[in-house]
């Protein structure tokens, strides 16, 4: 088991910096997912802990020991790729044990080793069974099983459902979080799927263009993003934008948007650009004669026990969250009613959150959703 | 626009029905999603109406005229294909234009002009106009896609998994867009996907399909929450349905109808914390941010909660769990729904 500590990493391709003086730490027996969109420096990273990638300035310390300029394979860290690649002439236990017999341990220990990874995958049954037969589902925990026996100092995971159906990848997701459960080692898993990040991680490292934007255990990140790309690239729907009318000096409580004004959590800071944007979620806004806030019904959209319902109001297009017993329908006038606890507002100059009571957690029922 | 009437279609493949004595009917101005797995004869319906398919048996009719032995061009569809297929050499503007000034047609070049233009800002593409097909991303080209089948004003629509190839963002805008606009010109409109998420919100009835039959056709609502197959159950809702034996939960087999094996209980229909509850231990807690998913072990039986992420939940935490009143949906052992009356109303009053 280990901690992972990134010092002011850095890497660039020719005029591209993809990974941008990156700190921060990665805690033993964590499960710490690494999200954000193609390009954005995530698996540059990962690639650079593994040794895949030699980092152009930083240090990168592996249970306090520096392992920045060595190479991945005295590393002692185990890296999942895609995980469909099995040995098709092999069967189910040559597969998994193959690590172990690449390094010559003895027969005794390969067996026991390998059986362990098996139970513990819940494929013990299969071990003599060539691979060939196997449903998707098992393959999959064959080739993890394949990284697990190696008993690594950490995991390193690039996309590994990346390549399956919905369905299927619902099903792995809590399959990984479970044997992580089990086993308890540090994993570091890159994603660009925000809903896998959610689902597994302990906490998610934001990226986006090379830097880190945030590191917070998911439900922080969902709702008190520290960016507005936080805001927007986590959650479906996205988080609503709507523009504010005039400035907001610190301690503003309220916030006029299109014809309304509206309460908010305190401001602790100013925003001095007269365009403040404010950010909440469409499970956060109600459909209500007293909404403070009018528009329009452009869509209605059934979701089993939930509607989404997209609003054009005065401050432009927005998505509510309403239960589906609330009538509604297309063309119709509504009200949209904010629920004040829980907006956040950001910065149009840097994009940045503006510290608040809620962000900073002292709000009344801030700490609501945490259990 | 036109309505689409199906009559006993079959298309086999060597030794397998691709399409199997299919009969479907899609009303004038109807928004009907398709639905189901990989193989379950989705898009080959779609090319059977298109008359890229010839049918070994059965008759297809649009607006009433009968079309199966018709030639494609005869037919007067749109079809929007999964993969796009633009003239790379050609700008946005001319590829979009192509439909209206294909011969015969004799639209003017004000109203093609307009209506190009129409269709651009509709589809947010307008900035790109000048702009060659190949130098768009994948989700510009497939807006460009769309747009050139809704150009023209055919009789029917018909659509291939338009939106898979594109980001989360503009599927859900495009989703959104695409049933307003199907609305505004009182479309008929023929859908195909595997992503429940998309059936759920565009459809007026979603048609659920298994290994080329129509297994169930209703209002999205009614699939949800009247499925007459455990097959159907499965097709919508994330998590997945809780399909339990019936001695899994606590009551259930005393409140069983007689013939039932299998009581299915969605996520969000499953209490924590109910008192008399069968107890079990959360061995998974995931926060998707508006909503929590729970896995509970009830002595080796997983079942999962969809909670509201306010409501706190425990990793370990050992708690009684029920299902919501009036809320099980009864199979029996061959997979079909046991009809009761009880569900409708409980969920009525369930969700305020």
């Amino acid at each position: 088991m280990a901690e992972i500590r990134i010092e002011n990493l850095h890497k660039s391709f020719g005029d591209f910096v993809a990974v941008r003086d990156s700190t921060f730490e990665i805690r033993n027996g964590e499960f710490f997912v690494m999200l954000g969109p193609s390009g954005c420096g995530k698996t540059t990273t990962l690639r650079m802990i593994a040794g895949l990638e030699m980092p152009g300035a930083g240090r990168i310390l592996l249970d306090g020991e520096d392992v920045t300029w060595r190479r991945g394979s005295e590393r002692d860290i185990a890296f999942v790729f895609q995980l469909f690649a099995l040995y098709p002439h092999m069967n189910v236990r040559q597969n998994i044990s193959f690590p172990l017999r690449l390094q010559n341990l003895p027969r005794r220990e390969v067996r026991e080793r390998t059986e362990r990874a098996a139970r513990m995958l819940r494929i013990d049954h299969l071990l003599e069974r060539p691979v060939g037969g196997l449903s998707s589902g098992d393959r999959q925990r064959v080739a993890l099983g394949r990284a697990i026996v190696r008993s690594a100092k950490a995991f390193l995971m690039d996309e590994p459902l990346g390549a399956l159906d919905a369905e299927f990848r619902e099903l792995m997701c809590e399959e990984l979080r479970q044997l992580h459960n089990r086993i308890g080692a540090t994993t570091v898993y890159v994603t660009h799927d925000q809903i896998e990040a959610m689902a597994m991680a302990d906490r998610i490292c934001v990226m986006n263009q090379g830097e880190v934007q945030q590191i917070a255990p998911p439900v922080e990140v969902y709702e008190r993003p520290a960016t507005r790309f936080v805001a927007s690239f986590i959650g479906s729907p996205a988080m609503n934008f709507l523009p504010a009318v005039g400035g907001l000096p610190a301690g503003a409580a309220e916030i006029r948007i299109g014809g309304g004004t509206i309460r908010m959590p305190r401001l602790h800071e100013p925003v001095d650009r007269a365009e403040a944007v404010l950010g909440v979620r469409p499970e956060h806004i109600r459909l209500s004669d007293r909404g403070a806030v009018r528009g329009r019904v452009f869509g209605v959209e059934y979701m089993g026990t939930r509607q989404l319902v997209t609003v054009d109001s005065e401050a432009g297009r927005l998505r509510v969250r309403a239960p589906n017993t609330v009538a509604v329908d297309y063309g119709d006038t509504v009200g949209l009613d904010f629920d004040e606890t829980r907006l956040v507002v950001f910065d149009p100059a840097t994009d940045r959150a503006v510290r608040s009571d809620f962000l900073a957690g002292t709000a009344p029922g801030a700490g609501g959703a945490h259990g | 626009m036109a309505e689409i009437a199906l009559a006993g279609v079959t298309r086999t493949f060597g030794s397998t029905a691709a399409v199997d004595d299919l009969t479907l009917a899609v009303g004038d101005g109807e928004f009907v999603v398709l639905l189901g797995p990989t193989g379950a004869g989705k898009t080959t319906t779609l090319r059977l109406i298109a008359g890229l398919e010839r049918a070994d048996a059965g008759t297809i009719a649009i607006g009433g005229a009968d079309v199966t032995r018709l030639p494609p061009a005869a037919r007067d569809v749109s079809f929007v294909f999964q993969q796009y297929s633009l003239y790379p050499h050609y700008s946005v503007y001319d590829n979009l234009a192509f439909p209206l000034r294909a011969p015969g047609r004799r639209t003017d070049k004000a109203a093609i002009d307009r209506r190009v233009r129409e269709v651009a800002a509709l589809l947010r593409i307008e900035p790109k106009l000048g702009n060659r097909a190949t130098q768009l991303s994948g989700g510009e080209m497939q807006r460009v896609a769309i747009g050139r089948a809704l150009v023209r004003t055919p009789a029917i629509y018909l659509m291939d998994e338009p939106l898979s190839s594109l980001d989360a963002k503009l599927r859900e805008d495009l989703r959104v867009e695409l049933k307003r606009i199907q609305r505004e010109l009182g479309a008929t409109v023929l859908y195909v996907t595997h992503d429940q998420l998309e059936a759920m919100t565009m459809a007026d009835r979603i048609g659920v399909l298994a290994e080329g039959k129509l297994v169930q056709i209703g209002t999205p609502r009614d699939i949800y929450e009247r499925p007459d197959s455990i097959y159907v159950a499965r097709r919508l809702g994330s998590p997945q349905i809780n399909l339990l034996p019936l001695a899994a939960l606590n009551g259930a087999a005393s409140e069983a109808p007689a013939g039932a094996t299998t009581v299915g209980v969605r996520p969000e229909d499953v209490l924590l914390r109910a008192e008399g509850g069968r107890r079990g231990s959360i061995v998974g807690v995931e926060r998707l941010g508006v909503e929590t998913v729970l896995l509970v072990d009830l002595d080796g039986t997983p079942v999962h909660l969809l909670m509201e992420s306010r409501d706190s939940a425990r990793l370990g935490e050992n708690a009684g769990v029920a299902i919501r009143s009036g809320a099980a949906l009864w199979f029996d052992a061959a997979g079909n729904r046991i009809a009761t009356d009880a569900r409708h109303t409980a969920r009525e009053a369930g969700h305020g």
